[in-house]
Parts: C-alpha cells; structure tokens; sequence
C-alpha cells in the first residue's frame, strides 16, 4: 500500500490505543468535585449516580491490554506497511497460483521468513514426506496388494476425491463411478495415475442441437443413442437417429462403442453398455446432446504432488480388481 | 422528581405497541430456531418444501430475534426511558407512529421474502434492497425522535443509558447504510458493490457491529436503566461509566477482521482486529461491574424478585460472552474455534443469556407500568421462566461448546502418515447427540416466551389497578 494509507492506518490504530489509555488515566483522576462514594446530585426519573473509583484490578488490567496491543503490534503486522520484528506472516498473500505458491515457499525457507503456511507444509513434508517416498518407489500394482498402503489410500481419497466421486467412489451424475470396469481414459495403473496427475478435460461433448437440425434431430438421435444398449425406443425414431449418428461416430465410433475400444484417450464414452454417466433417461441422454457436456477432472500433480498421487492410483486401481 | 402531569404527557402508546411486538417476534423468532435445531437432527422436517428448508428458515430465525424482538425492545425501552430520563414527551409527532407501523413492516417482509428465497446472501443483513431503503428510512427516523427528544430535555445533563442507545443508533444506521451498497438489476436481486475480500470485510465490519452496537451498546442502555430502577438503588460508578462507554465504542469499530481470521483478508488487518478485540475485552466488563456492583447492598431482593434476577444473570451472561470473544478473537484460538459450533453456542451466550434476559427482565419492568397495573398478572410465572430460561441456554451453550471443540479437534486429527483422522461427515455424526441436547435447550427457551406472553395478556386485560405490588417482608 502507498505510505500515505500506511501512516492513516498507523494513526488511526495508535491514536485510538493510545486515547483509551489517556481516558482512563483522566476517569481514575477524580474530577468530579463530588466527596467519593457519594451521589453526583443529579437524579434521573429517580436514579442516582455515585463517584465511586474505577475498580483497581480492571484498571490494571486495562492498561495491560493496551500494552499487549503496542507489544503485538511492534512483533506482528499491523501498522500498514510495517512488517513486524519477527516477520511473522499467516501466508504469502499475493500469490496467484499453486507454482507461485510453491516458489515462494522455497523463497521464504531460504530467507528465513516466518512463514506460517510455509512452515507447516514444510514440517509435515519432512515428518510424511519418507512415508509416501518408499510408497512411491513401488508399484501401483504391488502397493494394490498391500492393505496399509490401501488404508493411507483411501484416506487420502476421501479427503480429496470423495467431493465429486463419494465415499464409496461410486461418483454420481457427471462424476464417474471408479469402481466400476467401465472407464473412459483407460483403468490401467498408469492410465489412473495419468487422469489424476494431469486431469482431464472432457470438453469434446459439444452442443449438437444446431447441426442435428434441431429438437426433432436431438430426438431422433437419443432414440438411436438409447437402442444400442439393447433399450426399447419408438423404431421410427431411432432409425432416423441412426443416420445422423455419422456424425457422433467420429469421437463414439461407428458402433458407439466409445473412443477407449478405438484405443485413443478422448473420454467420449461407451453409448452400447447402459452406463451413463449423465444419466440413461430419455431426457438426459437427449439433454447431452442437445447442449453438450463438460466434465473437469481437475489435475492433482501441484496440490498432492506425485508420491502422493501414486498411493491414491494404487487405492482407486484396487476398486475396480477382484 | 417527575410528577403525574409529566407522565400523562409522554408517549407510553408506541412503548406498549413496541412491547407487545417484543414478546410476539420473541415467540416466532425462537420457535423458528428449534425447527431449524431440528432439522439439523432430522432432515425430513423441511418436509421437501423449499420454503422450509433449512437455508432459508436460518436468515429468518436470525433476522426475527435480532430485528424482530431484540429491536423491538430497543425501540420500546429506548423510547421509554428517553422520556422519563429527561422528562419531555417524545419528539416528532406522526414521525413516532411511523418508526412503530414501518418496523414492523419491514420484519413482515422479512418473514415473507426470506422464505421465498430472495437474499442479498449477506448475513444479518438478508434483506434485499427495497426493504433495505425501508429500513433505512425508519431508522433515520427513529434517530429524529430519539435525538429529538434529546435536545428537548428539561434537564440539564444527558443520562448515561441514553449514550448508549445514542450511540447505538447512529452506528447501525452507518453499518447498515454502509454495507447494503448495492447495484440492482430487478426489484428481487441485486449485487454487491464490494468485491473480493473488501466485500467480506464490509460485511464482518457490519456484522460484528450489529453485535457490538445493536446487541450489545443498545442493550447496555437498557442495562442502565432497568438495573438501577429494579434495584431501587444507585449506578454504581459514574467516572466507570464514562470511561467504559468512550473506550467501548471506539474500540467495538475495529473488531470485524477477527471473523476472517486466516482468510484472504490482508495479515494486517487481521492483527488490528485482534489487537482491537483483545484491548475492547474491559471495557466490555466495564458495563457488567456497573451493572452488578449497583446491587451492592441489595443483594437480599435477588431472593423474591425474579425481574431483578432475569437482569442480573443477564450481565453474568454478558460478562461470560466478553470474555470468551476476545479469547477467540486470537488467531490461535480461533484455528480451532473457526466454522465450529463453538460460534454457535458463542453467539447465543450473548444473544439468549444477554440480549434476552436483560430484554426480558425490562419487558417485565416495563408491563405493569404501561398498563396500569402495580405488578404482572403472575410473580410465580414470571419465576418459572426465568428457570425455563436459564436451564435452556445453559444446555444450548454447553452442547455447543462441547461440540464445537470436539469438532475442531477432529478436523485437525492427523495419522502417522499426515492424512486427516476424520471425514467430515465423522465429525458431524459424533455432533449429534450434542444437536438433540440444544434442541431440548432451545424447545425450553420457547416455552418461556409462551409464559411470558399469557402472563403479558393476562396483566393487559386486567382491570386497571386490580394487580396490586406485593410487599416484602
């Protein structure tokens, strides 16, 4: 901030303590002219006041307060631009994202800031930090197998994963299901890793209403959409949607099998095996056609980092192993 | 000494238009807070109705015991003592009447919009902005007769319990001014004209002083006055009450950062906020030692007159509520205490053992005067309340406060490996033992204000003086 709000906050800050210890020191002063413990002499609707002396003990203590105030504000930021003695802060506020964070932690260590963000990752990266080292100098396929490493698995899950995908990893409406067979970008140790690391964006699903040639073309095609897993449709229809699903074949495949049986990692899901991933209803189905999807599975590189991101694969690769 | 004359000149019908509304809003406001208690054990009590859901019934619970009964008291017993503590009937003619029919007015559009899912999403201050300009409107209002009032006084010096309600009335129209600010884009909707963490900061710097000036200044006043009155006894310190009311409301102003303690609000502010919290914690006592150091000498009549008890376990409440907040207002404390139920149980130590006691003890005081009458209808109900009442909030502040550090605790749990203990939803299905307990502390609370309103009927359709003062022994 510009010096001129620094020395506004400063005044405002230091005038208001030091006015709360001036006040007092005028009020334990007696000057009222009135002998102590007796009435001012004015009575209201009654009720009188007596001078008797501010208490002793919460004077005292008030004072003490107010010198704390001066103590914490010398020590910690407070007065505007002033830093503080210790250079103590919560955080490092300006940063914008997790590679600034991540810097500017390093920064803070080599400055010997008291960072408090900074020392509490810090602390916990060299107290965890051998833990998930030896977890990740192993394979997902082997810590897979190992039901400690399932149970730091799963813990972590749950504290990061379960928001969209729930407790139980069952996903719901627009979240997969992980614990299933059926997946998108592939349910290899690697493939799992790879969605988590780096995320996926399944921005493919685009509006279609317009080049199907409008509602009755959205229709037509989830009819077709939904005959394939072997669903009763109005025959009319989905013939009619079978010859606008051209178009959908470039990413689902010619027999909407999905782009993961065409081998390339597009997330354009299966339409023939009844999973679905928006919902099988009529109206859902013609609701994804008609405006698109996009799904966002965030990456965890940067926030977890990938030691981490290798115990949760080898949690979410058991799910789906029998 | 004010004589008959005087007394038949002042404006006793707004005082009784704004009593009766105390206890009606006190009925609705806290029995809409145990069916909000309740669904937070059972679910199914939103009854899949949207206007029931626990969303919208929260800012009705908060907007219908702050605006509906604590204000209300605030107006009746502010109105009340302006006049006989400077012995002039109030000032502004029409003006009065239209501070009674436009508050209502707003708490009846409050009672109606909120339910229906118009927000502004700030809290305490819901309201969105046609009711806000409404609101703003009468409290301008209210601010002319009140100061009006003042400066038509036939004494010479201003009594302390009208500094505070002075005080308090200039603030809230400040903070309320200040913080509706907004942009609307359709008589339902509008946005904010703060952005970011300045947004925040407007709307904490409202909102704890909606607590420092509202529920705390206003009701000091009220403090004031009936403490003494009850007693029969004089105002302890008047050198006290001076340096506690300055010292209390220039420190009270800075104290909103502590609410978003490790937030994106810059470090600074934090500190200053904290500092400030810290510094106002005796001053805030200041009032409690005035209030219960005036009983010196009169302690004897706690044993028959639960009035006075209602008053002076309220500033036992007040002086416990201004201790625990500046002890959360340190950063440290406040990692645990944050977004757990020990705000809660925090909040209504203030509001249910202050703000209603003492709100409730003056109601009390104040009945049998504006009705004629020489005492209520009922000493021995007015007795079971004052038990309803306090057995409630104690099982409501205990239950929160057990839960609420319970709850901080498990969040912070960690492994061996560095992963969190416990899910979020551990820690909520460990707090609902706790949930059932404030239930049945807050089912308490409302019983006591049906009492209260059989017992405030029953001494207004009264015959005029049948209910004659009992003489103690």
């Amino acid at each position: 901030m510009s010096s001129f709000w620094s020395i506004w906050i400063s005044v405002l800050t230091l005038g208001t303590l030091v006015g709360c210890y001036l006040l007092l020191r005028w009020c334990l002063n007696d000057y009222t002219g009135v002998k102590e413990g007796e009435s001012m002499g004015h009575s209201f609707d009654g009720i009188e006041e007596l001078n008797n002396p501010v208490p002793k003990w919460w004077s005292t203590f008030f004072v003490l307060t107010i010198v704390w105030g001066f103590g914490y504000l010398l020590l910690y930021p407070g007065l505007g631009n002033w830093q503080g003695l210790l250079g103590w802060k919560s955080s490092n506020q300006g940063i914008l994202n997790i590679a600034e964070s991540k810097a500017q932690t390093i920064q803070s260590k080599a400055d010997g800031m008291l960072i408090q963000y900074d020392r509490e990752i810090a602390s916990a990266d060299a107290k965890y930090g051998p833990i998930f080292e030896a977890y990740a100098a192993r394979s997902i396929e082997d810590l897979a197998t190992d039901t400690k490493a399932l149970k730091v698995g799963q813990r972590l899950f749950l504290q990061n994963c379960s928001q969209c995908h729930g407790s139980d990893a069952r996903g719901t409406t627009g979240f997969p299901n992980l614990a299933d067979k059926d997946w998108l970008y592939g349910g290899s140790p690697e493939a799992i890793k790879h969605s988590i690391m780096n995320g996926r964006n399944a921005n493919g699903m685009m509006a279609w209403q317009g080049a199907l040639g409008g509602e009755q073309g959205v229709k037509d095609v989830a009819a077709y959409v939904i005959s394939l897993s072997g669903r009763e449709v109005d025959p009319v229809a989905a013939e009619a949607g079978k010859a606008k699903f051209a178009l959908c074949a470039a990413c689902h495949g010619a027999e909407g099998q999905g782009s993961l049986a065409m081998g390339i990692p597009l997330g354009a899901p299966n339409l023939t095996d009844n999973t679905w991933l928006y919902g099988g209803s009529q109206r859902a189905v013609e609701e994804s056609i008609r405006n698109g999807r996009a799904g966002v599975m965030p990456a965890w590189s940067h926030i977890l980092g990938a030691e981490k991101v290798h115990v949760i694969s080898a949690y979410v690769y058991s799910l789906s192993q029998d | 000494m004010t004589t008959t004359l005087e007394h038949s000149s002042y404006n006793y019908k707004v005082v009784r238009q704004f009593t009766v509304m105390t206890v009606i809003w006190g009925i609705v406001g806290t029995l809409v807070g145990v069916l909000i208690a309740a669904q937070l054990i059972w679910p199914v009590l939103n009854f899949d109705t949207p206007w029931l859901t626990y969303s919208r019934l929260r800012p009705l619970h908060t907007n219908a015991v702050i605006f509906g009964f604590g204000t209300s008291a605030l107006f009746a017993s502010s109105y009340y003592v302006v006049q006989r503590t400077c012995r002039t009937a109030l000032y502004g003619g029409k003006l009065v009447a239209f501070t009674f029919w436009g508050w209502q007015a707003v708490i009846v559009l409050a009672a109606i919009t909120l339910p229906l899912g118009y927000t502004s999403s700030k809290e305490y201050a819901e309201l969105e902005w046609p009711i806000d300009i409404l609101l703003a409107v009468v409290w301008v209002s209210y601010a002319i007769v009140f100061f009006g009032t003042i400066i038509k006084r036939k004494m010479s010096h201003i009594y302390v319990a009208n500094w505070f309600f002075g005080g308090f009335i200039i603030t809230v129209a400040v903070l309320h001014i200040g913080n509706s600010m907004v942009i609307p884009i359709s008589m339902t909707k509008s946005y904010s004209l703060y952005s970011g963490a300045i947004d925040a900061m407007m709307q904490w710097w409202y909102g704890h002083n909606a607590v420092g000036f509202l529920l705390t200044a206003g009701f000091l006043g009220m403090m004031y006055y009936f403490v003494p009155k009850q007693a029969e006894r004089p105002v302890y310190s008047y050198r006290l009450s001076i340096v506690h009311f300055w010292a209390l409301i220039s420190l009270y102003i800075w104290a909103g950062p502590h609410h978003l303690h490790y937030t994106a609000l810059p470090d600074w502010v934090q500190s200053v906020g904290m500092v400030m919290s810290m510094v106002l914690f005796l001053p805030s006592w200041g009032g409690m030692i005035n209030g219960i150091m005036t009983l010196s000498g009169a302690w004897h009549k706690l044993r028959h007159d639960p009035i006075l008890r209602f008053l002076i376990v309220s500033l036992s409440f007040y002086g416990m509520s201004t201790f625990e907040g500046p002890m959360m207002a340190i950063k440290s404390v406040n990692a645990l205490s944050h977004y757990t139920d020990w705000t809660i149980g925090h909040v209504h130590s203030g509001a249910l053992g202050w703000v209603a006691m003492i709100s409730i003890g003056a109601m009390y005081h104040l009945i049998p005067v504006l009705f004629n009458q020489g005492r209520m209808y009922s000493i021995k109900l007015i007795n079971v309340h004052f038990w309803l009442h306090t057995v409630g909030i104690v099982l409501y502040i205990v239950a929160m406060w057990i839960s609420g550090v319970m709850q901080g605790l498990m969040w912070r749990a960690v492994n061996a490996d560095g992963t969190l203990t416990y899910s979020f939803v551990e820690s909520l299905t460990a707090s609902y033992p706790f949930y059932f307990i404030r239930f049945v502390g807050g089912l308490l609370v409302v019983a006591g204000f049906l009492l209260m309103a059989y017992n405030m009927f029953k001494t207004m359709y009264a015959q005029d003086n049948s209910l004659k003062p009992i003489e103690v022994a």
